[in-house]
């Protein structure tokens, strides 16, 4: 086989000089002639019926567009799972910020005043603002019984564990909501005229939700509505399902005015109104012997989903399928819900609940070594997974995963063994004190179960009649790397220089369904898929007589020309396979939950100040094994760029909630990672191709959410010498709980 | 407030423009100036997105009212390339991958042409001190800081 050029290699990103130039166009780098802004009336109550609306005199109504409930065409919904997202509220109010009118005006200025103008009146309701709560069932919000969603896995027997342990080790662990922080905001504009029908052009991820959600709700034939993702600036899943509502609403305002609309939400109003991380509360019993052998183990996890299910039942299963982290248990049980809430929708974010659970069970897992007096990577080393052993959900492992491996790499990378002597030497004493910590996590990469099967991707790569090559997918860049690595695997297939290949831009009206850019399943599945796509176009030429067994750049490039002048176009199209063996079942919920899985140990370094109580992250060490790494920069940027998001989850951002309502819905009072607050970092791979995935790669991007924030608190609790299991970690939590009496161990010998 | 007419030097360029006194240095280069370049991310001098040098310091400016800048000398991201030949801060970022969603890519840039105009060769410290105004969320800043390194590096060799 000839040796690969481009695949493993770290190209230019290819929107990369637009970027550095500041000639990237974002949406809100883009008007069009004659277009106006929209703007969003919200509730100022969590729960409750609007009464009245009334307009304040002082402001030029007539010339404002005006939309509510009663003007949407089709059906007052955001179709993603469920149906029971309203574009805009008609009666009933189930949050904080929720949409219930929009207006329309060229004075964005104007429009800021209008918008405080409108009253409306309210009969207030009763709310509910927690997983306990909302589980009491005493206020029923949602449904009969408030739960989105509820899952069960069970394998072999736990009930019948605890009679044969030695140990029993309990704990419950909670994490907060998380807000994206992407730096550009949601923003759309719409364009809609009787002949086009509706365009929608925007920053999103995936432009084939926003089309499904805009049929819905526009009543319009599917080749009426077109949807087209421009540069987009960071998303991190926060712009998985927000476009779809930011963009009915951009539309149905177009509708209405005969005008293109633009909506750019302010950061204030990108952080109250839109969705976050899932808050969670797991609860682990597990059995172990004195041996350190894990026997069973019991798992309630818990998600807070807000007042609409929108993701929560996908959230859910991932974070399900994940409870049991990287261990084999002999018999396991994890019962999973998400309960609603009156705050808004939580929604996709990098990790999609994996980091929920793996925290609990990360944290979990040091606790129970502690109870044994065992160190914690023994205990763990002990009950890794490894090749022909069986997952929570009886998947079997077929690589040749080696965690050992990745730990002992891990250790030796950051000096564990002798920091921590040192550390535990020196602590007793110290104002400072030192820890460092440690968490092993797996991250299955892909749509879980069914879902790649049911999604039934195709991408598809053209060649245009001036000879060049397309990738076209709707697959998007939102800083991962999309564009470069999709043309990287085209380029290195079609055995032409990496400059040769460029992908089309997300248009729905160009490019085919490759499925929405989320799970980290874009280079494993959608990769695999433009590798397939451009295997077919070589062989046509080939085949047509066009192309020999060698060419260079500008053959095959002649070779396009030729074949497009004779036939008119050139095109191959791949759809999704799933590999023969993956089998899973939905009423079971057990089988192979996912096509791959991506495996880590990162450890964190750390110094707790006794007097200030901050909490400063040192030195952080994360070795992975992500199958074959198709560009080493970029997916070192993924790593560190999920790591700095992991140390805020873990130590920085706190969303202070008021009643559902983020009170501190801006970047001077939500604290994200600065360039002073980020520890040195060392970003290892460990490469085991992967079969199934374009050139051996498996999935990357949400992996390194899910480390840090156990690896860090596991730190601080040694350090501390005492346990902690809530995220945020902040300053007043931990003086709080070291200036409190110490309270009896959770685990009991028995 | 009535419109009042300012006068910038922007990029080099000598540059008028008509508009209220408070309204925002990054609406004046944005929508008055076509200069999209500059980015807004907080609207309130936190992140960093809409970074501009004003005069040879880095400023916010969507906290700078026009009126402020009257008379002053502004280098936008769009005057720090020299034409088609990217400035060695430009070509570092590209290579480094210190560039991910490209939404605080030009205000970073541009602190980072006034922190190798302040320290020609900086250290670890002074890198990390002199971009902590401009808040990045995909990247976790390492990328970052070597484009800096590589820029220093590069720059000097000139």
């Amino acid at each position: 086989m000839q040796k690969e050029r481009i695949v493993g290699t770290s190209v230019l990103r290819k929107e990369g000089i637009a970027k550095v130039r500041g000639a990237a166009r974002y949406i809100d780098d883009t008007s069009f002639p004659g277009m106006i802004f929209g703007a969003t009336v919200r509730s100022a109550i969590p729960r409750g019926r609007i009464l009245n609306i009334k307009f304040d005199d002082g402001i030029p109504w007539n010339e404002f567009t005006i939309v509510s409930a009663k003007d949407i065409p089709g059906e007052n919904t955001i179709a993603l799972i469920n149906r029971d997202w309203p574009c805009l509220a008609s009666e009933f109010i189930n949050h904080p910020e929720e949409p219930i009118l929009l207006l329309g005006h060229s004075d964005r200025h104007l429009l800021t005043k209008a918008v405080n103008a409108v009253r409306v009146e309210y009969e207030v309701l009763p709310s509910i603002h927690s997983i306990e709560e909302s589980e009491w069932g005493d206020i029923i919000v949602w449904g009969e019984n408030n739960v989105f969603k509820s899952f069960q896995i069970n394998k072999g027997d736990v009930d019948g564990t605890w009679a044969k342990a030695d140990f029993i080790v309990e704990g419950e662990y909670t994490t907060g909501a998380q807000e994206h922080l992407y730096i550009e905001n949601n923003g759309v504009i719409a364009d809609f005229t009787p002949d086009t029908g509706l365009t929608i052009w925007g920053s999103m991820q995936c432009p084939f939700y926003v089309h499904k959600s805009l049929l819905a709700i526009s009543a319009l034939p599917e080749d009426k509505v077109r949807i087209i993702q421009v540069e987009t600036g960071g998303a991190f899943g926060g712009k998985e399902d927000y476009p779809s509502m930011i963009g009915a609403h951009a539309a149905l305002l177009a509708m209405k005015a005969q005008r293109p609309v633009k909506i750019v939400y302010d950061r204030m109003e990108d952080m109250v109104a839109t969705t976050k991380r899932h808050p969670s509360r797991t609860r682990i019993r597990t059995a172990v012997t004195k041996d350190g052998k894990l026997l069973g183990a019991d798992i309630e996890f818990t998600l807070d989903g807000g007042a609409y299910s929108t993701l929560s039942p996908t959230v859910l299963s991932r974070g399900t399928i994940h409870a049991g982290g990287p261990y084999f248990w002999p018999n396991i049980r994890v019962r999973s819900k998400a309960f609603a809430t009156s705050c808004p929708p939580h929604g996709a974010f990098r990790g999609f609940g994996a980091p929920q659970s793996l925290f609990a069970m990360e944290r979990h897992m040091d606790r129970v070594a502690n109870a044994l007096g065992l160190p914690p990577e023994e205990l763990r080393r002990r009950n890794f997974l490894s090749q022909g052993l069986t997952t929570a959900t009886g998947q079997e492992i077929r690589e040749a995963v080696d965690l050992d491996h990745l730990l002992a790499r891990a250790f030796e990378l950051s000096d564990y063994q002798s920091k921590r002597e040192r550390f535990n030497r020196d602590n007793p004493t110290a104002k400072k004190k030192k820890g460092i910590g440690f968490a092993a996590f797996l991250h299955g990469a892909g749509f879980t179960g069914s879902g790649e099967r049911y999604l039934n991707s195709v991408a598809a790569m053209d060649g245009t009649p001036d000879g060049r090559l397309r990738v076209l997918v709707s697959s998007t860049e939102f800083g991962q790397g999309t564009n470069t690595i999709l043309c990287q695997i085209a380029a290195e297939t079609l055995g032409i220089d990496y400059d040769a290949v460029e992908i089309a831009p997300p248009d729905t009206s160009v490019v085919p369904n490759s499925g929405p850019t989320v799970a980290s399943r874009t280079t494993m599945i959608v990769g695999k898929l433009v590798h397939s796509a451009a295997l077919g176009l070589r062989q046509t030429l080939q085949s047509g007589g066009l192309l020999g067994t060698r060419w260079t750049t500008e053959e095959f490039c002649a070779a396009v020309r030729t074949h497009v002048a004779r036939y008119g176009s050139l095109r191959s199209d791949s759809r999704y396979e799933a590999p023969a063996y993956v089998y899973w079942d939905d009423e079971k919920y057990s089988g192979d939950a996912y096509p791959a899985f991506a495996w880590a140990v990162y450890v964190a370094e750390i110094t707790l100040d006794t007097v200030s109580y901050g909490v400063t992250v040192d030195d952080f060490v994360a070795v992975q094994e992500v199958g074959r790494v198709l560009n080493p920069v970029l997916a070192t940027g993924q790593i560190e760029g999920g790591i700095a998001q992991g140390i805020g989850y873990a130590l920085y951002e706190k969303v202070q909630w008021d009643r559902g309502r983020m009170a501190n819905g801006q970047m001077t009072n939500y604290i994200i990672p600065t360039s002073q607050d980020i520890p040195s970092m060392k970003i290892y791979f460990e490469e085991l191709p992967f079969a199934s995935g374009a050139f051996g790669a498996k999935g990357i991007g949400e992996l390194p959410m899910d480390g840090p924030a156990p690896a860090i608190l596991n730190a601080v609790s040694f350090a501390a010498g005492k346990d902690f299991n809530a995220i945020p970690l902040m300053a007043e939590d931990i003086c709080a709980s070291l200036s409190a009496k110490s309270v009896s161990e959770e685990a009991v010998a028995v | 407030m009535s419109l009042g007419s300012f006068s910038l030097r922007i990029n080099g360029e000598n540059r008028v423009v008509e508009a209220y006194p408070m309204e925002r240095l990054l609406d004046i280069l944005r929508e008055h100036l076509g200069l999209i370049g500059t980015k807004e991310g907080c609207g309130e001098g936190e992140c960093g997105a809409c970074s501009v040098l004003i005069n040879g310091e880095l400023v916010n400016s969507c906290l700078i009212p026009v009126a402020q800048a009257d008379g002053a000398e502004i280098t936008t991201i769009e005057g720090v390339a020299n034409g088609e030949d990217l400035h060695p801060a430009q070509k570092a970022f590209l290579a480094c991958g210190g560039a991910q969603c490209g939404m605080c890519t030009p205000g970073m840039i541009v602190a980072t042409v006034n922190l190798l105009n302040k320290h020609p060769h900086p250290t670890a410290e002074q890198i990390r001190e002199g971009l902590n105004g401009n808040l990045c969320r995909c990247t976790g800043y390492m990328r970052i800081f070597q484009a800096v390194e590589e820029a220093a590096r590069t720059g000097s060799e000139k």
